[in-house]
């Protein structure tokens, strides 16, 4: 070990001995200042989960998504519609939906009905998703009847509960064979409700875009990079502008810091007299006060990343929940994903461990320059 | 703008390093004009005094410009996501004019930083202060540097909007492109191999003569400092014209910012992080020779040179290992036998 390390060595010793002196003061700029990494690096985690959910989730989505605009407002799909897209190069699969919403006046929420693509379903079966299950206490067998937009009643035996891990994608979905969504909702025939296109080569898509928007002047296709761009962009600024408002807290917590550190005790200043007394330079005061600082801005960093961790990742984020994520009457239960993102570290100490640098230094300074004879005779 | 939490800690740094810098110019200036060790007034031991807040103070801000750099170019990939067309750092630099003018200022910024830090701690060992002048001249010169950057970062992230299209890096770092990127990477593999290899094994031997020699003279020094200096343009050279042809296993992909990528297992990290921090140090050690002269440093700069050279050897060594490994282990054949 060299002189240098050795002497930073000596230098971190006795600047931990020095704070286990002053504990309450200590352990209360401690308590506080993780109490800051925690709020802002729940908010961070949180986001950065949610973020990572949507691509997740959107990733598996087709890559162009077609809709047919009335005065600005999505309509059916006619017959025919499908036909005049004709073939374009590079589209792998071009597929007609059929899906809509019902509202459900017993629970008061949206259900949304689909015709699944890949599982034909027999008529009067039907496979429903789990935050609806739980709201209206169903499980596989069971029947249940909904009035249709047009007053009749229809009845269907659920087939099948969908499994819990899809719950973010499934929680309010309803499917149904073709047959039965048609009736069900008066749907004219040979209508549909978007179109969705298969594209292979990513490189393709806006080509693929432009063509469709050349061919049907009246549709609007929706790229999924464009959703997701859109959702990302969305938490962005959640995360934001909660950051944002949580800088008053930033500014809180630097003018505490301040007067933490400007506030030196007589028997503080008493000792730095006598370091200096005893040879110690100010340069070497600044860095023992520097050591104290950095050890309390890490212990505060890692104490207030792993509650955040605890609480976005296994208590759920309940604090920022209702703030981050939007709401819905059949909100998913999801659990996020536990992750570590080197850009959101590297902000957060930004963020926190800069401004608390920053705002101890002056205060620091006043402490490392005092005089040792001022001290004593005072 | 948007509204990122890295965008705004980049521009909180930059920010409070330029108010740092602008509080510190006019005790720069009473220093330049009024520092008289040999005097015992009043006002020279408050100005002592002062030195110790101002030293902290600039090198804390400058510490933080080191790690902006990082920031700046970890945000700038990530970005990416949302401009249209953009697939890595260069799209999200390319929305506007005011992207790669910000990159170049940071690592300006980088560059200038180590090297004041670096005269800072010489300065700090000394009992005298005998640099003390030239390190607040030097702050004087750097608070332009330094809000340059800061102007340009607050223009290019003022100026993003997430619909823009933008050209992603297969345009501007193709071969046919005009510009200096565009020429760099249409340098003949061999050539750029040559130089770039070349600069690099002559900083490494400069600096590994400076490191391992018991008495290295201050030329040999300045020497290893000035090879230092062209292994960076040298090294970024090859990693545009062949080096990010080998990790992409494709001969026309000149990218050197799609290797931070997680596809490409982060390796333009391991590139680029001991490449910027061997280019510091063994400029640090050419520029801290003309100090040998100075009474008080003559015992302090030999050995503070020899340890940078030692940071600086061992860094371009890892680099041009890392290299030479990734062109050993690619599929890609740029050069026949």
């Amino acid at each position: 070990m060299t002189d240098g390390f050795r002497r930073q060595r000596y230098l971190i010793d006795f600047s931990l001995a020095a704070m286990g002196r002053r504990k309450v003061r200590n352990l209360g700029l401690l308590a506080v200042y993780s109490l800051l990494v925690f709020v802002l690096a729940s908010v961070m985690l949180f986001t950065h989960g949610l973020r990572q959910e949507a691509k997740r989730v959107l990733a598996e989505s087709p890559e162009v998504i077609l809709q047919r605009l009335v005065a600005g407002r999505q309509d059916l799909i006619p017959p025919g519609y499908l036909e005049r897209i004709g073939r374009i190069r590079g589209v792998q699969k071009i597929q007609a939906r059929l899906w809509g919403y019902y509202y459900d006046p017993v629970v008061k929420a949206n259900y949304t009905f689909m015709v699944p693509e890949a599982r034909p379903l027999a008529a009067g079966e039907i496979v429903i998703g789990p935050a609806m299950a739980r709201e209206r206490g169903l499980v596989a067998g069971n029947l249940i009847s909904f009035r249709s937009y047009s007053g009749r009643l229809f009845t269907f035996k659920v087939a099948e509960v969908l499994p819990q891990a899809s719950e973010l994608m499934s929680a309010d979905l309803v499917l149904l064979g073709a047959g039965d969504f048609r009736a069900f909702f008066d749907f004219p025939a040979g209508h549909y409700t978007d179109i969705t296109l298969t594209v292979a080569n990513p490189l393709e898509v806006r080509n693929v875009a432009a063509k469709l928007a050349a061919a049907l002047p009246d549709a609007r296709p929706i790229l999924r990079e464009e959703v997701q761009r859109t959702y990302a962009a969305l938490f962005d600024w959640r995360e934001g502008m909660v950051l944002t408002v949580l800088s008053g807290a930033l500014l809180a917590f630097a003018i505490f810091a301040w007067d933490k550190a400007s506030g030196l005790s007589a028997e503080e200043r008493r000792e730095i007299g006598i370091l200096k007394a005893i040879g110690w330079e100010s340069g070497d005061v600044l860095r023992m006060k520097f050591w104290e600082g950095g050890l309390i801005s890490l212990a505060a960093f890692l104490l207030g990343y792993l509650a955040a961790w605890v609480h976005v990742f296994h208590l759920d984020g309940a604090l920022f929940r209702p703030v981050l994520q939007g709401w819905a009457v059949l909100y998913p239960h999801f659990r996020l994903t536990p992750e570590v993102d080197g850009l959101q570290l590297a902000t957060l100490f930004f963020f926190t461990v800069f401004p608390y640098t920053a705002a101890v230094l002056v205060p620091i300074w006043r402490a490392a320059i005092t005089d040792p004879d001022a001290v004593m005779r005072a | 703008m948007l509204f990122q939490p890295a965008i705004i800690a980049l521009l909180l740094a930059a920010g409070l390093g330029v108010a740092a810098l602008g509080l510190a110019a006019p005790f720069a200036w009473q220093i330049l004009r009024d520092w008289d060790l040999a005097s015992g007034s009043e006002k020279q031991l408050a100005m002592e005094r002062r030195t110790y807040l101002f030293s902290a103070l600039v090198g804390l801000v400058l510490g933080m410009q080191l790690a902006a750099l990082l920031l700046f170019v970890f945000n700038a990939d990530r970005m990416a996501e949302s401009f249209v067309g953009a697939m890595c750092a260069v799209g999200s630099l390319q929305v506007n004019a005011w992207g790669f003018p910000a990159l170049t200022a940071q690592i300006a910024v980088f560059f200038a930083a180590s090297q004041w830090l670096l005269i800072n701690h010489l300065d700090n060992q000394a009992r005298d202060y005998p640099l003390v002048r030239l390190k607040y001249a030097l702050l004087l010169v750097l608070l332009p540097l330094l809000a340059l950057s800061f102007g340009l970062q607050l223009a290019y992230f003022e100026g993003l909007r997430s619909d823009v299209i933008t050209s992603c890096c297969g345009s501007l770092f193709s071969g046919e492109s005009r510009g200096i990127s565009g020429e760099m990477a249409a340098i003949e593999p061999r050539l750029a191999m040559g130089f770039c290899f070349g600069s690099l094994a002559l900083a490494i031997a400069a600096l590994g003569r400076h490191a391992l020699s018991s008495a290295p003279g201050r030329a040999n020094g300045m020497f290893a400092g000035l090879a230092a200096l062209l292994a960076f343009p040298a090294a970024i050279i090859g990693i545009l014209s062949f080096l990010s042809l080998y990790i992409y296993e494709h001969p026309h992909h000149h990218c050197p910012f799609c290797l931070l990528k997680p596809e490409y297992g982060y390796l333009g990290y391991a590139l680029y992080l001991p490449l910027f921090l061997g280019c510091a140090a063994g400029i640090g050690v050419g520029v801290l020779q003309p100090f040998c002269r100075h009474p008080s440093l003559a015992a302090l700069v030999p050995p503070l040179a020899q340890r940078l050279a030692w940071v600086a050897l061992l860094a371009l060594v890892s680099f041009s290992g890392l290299a030479v490994g990734i062109i050993w282990q690619s599929r890609l054949i740029l050069l026949e036998h």
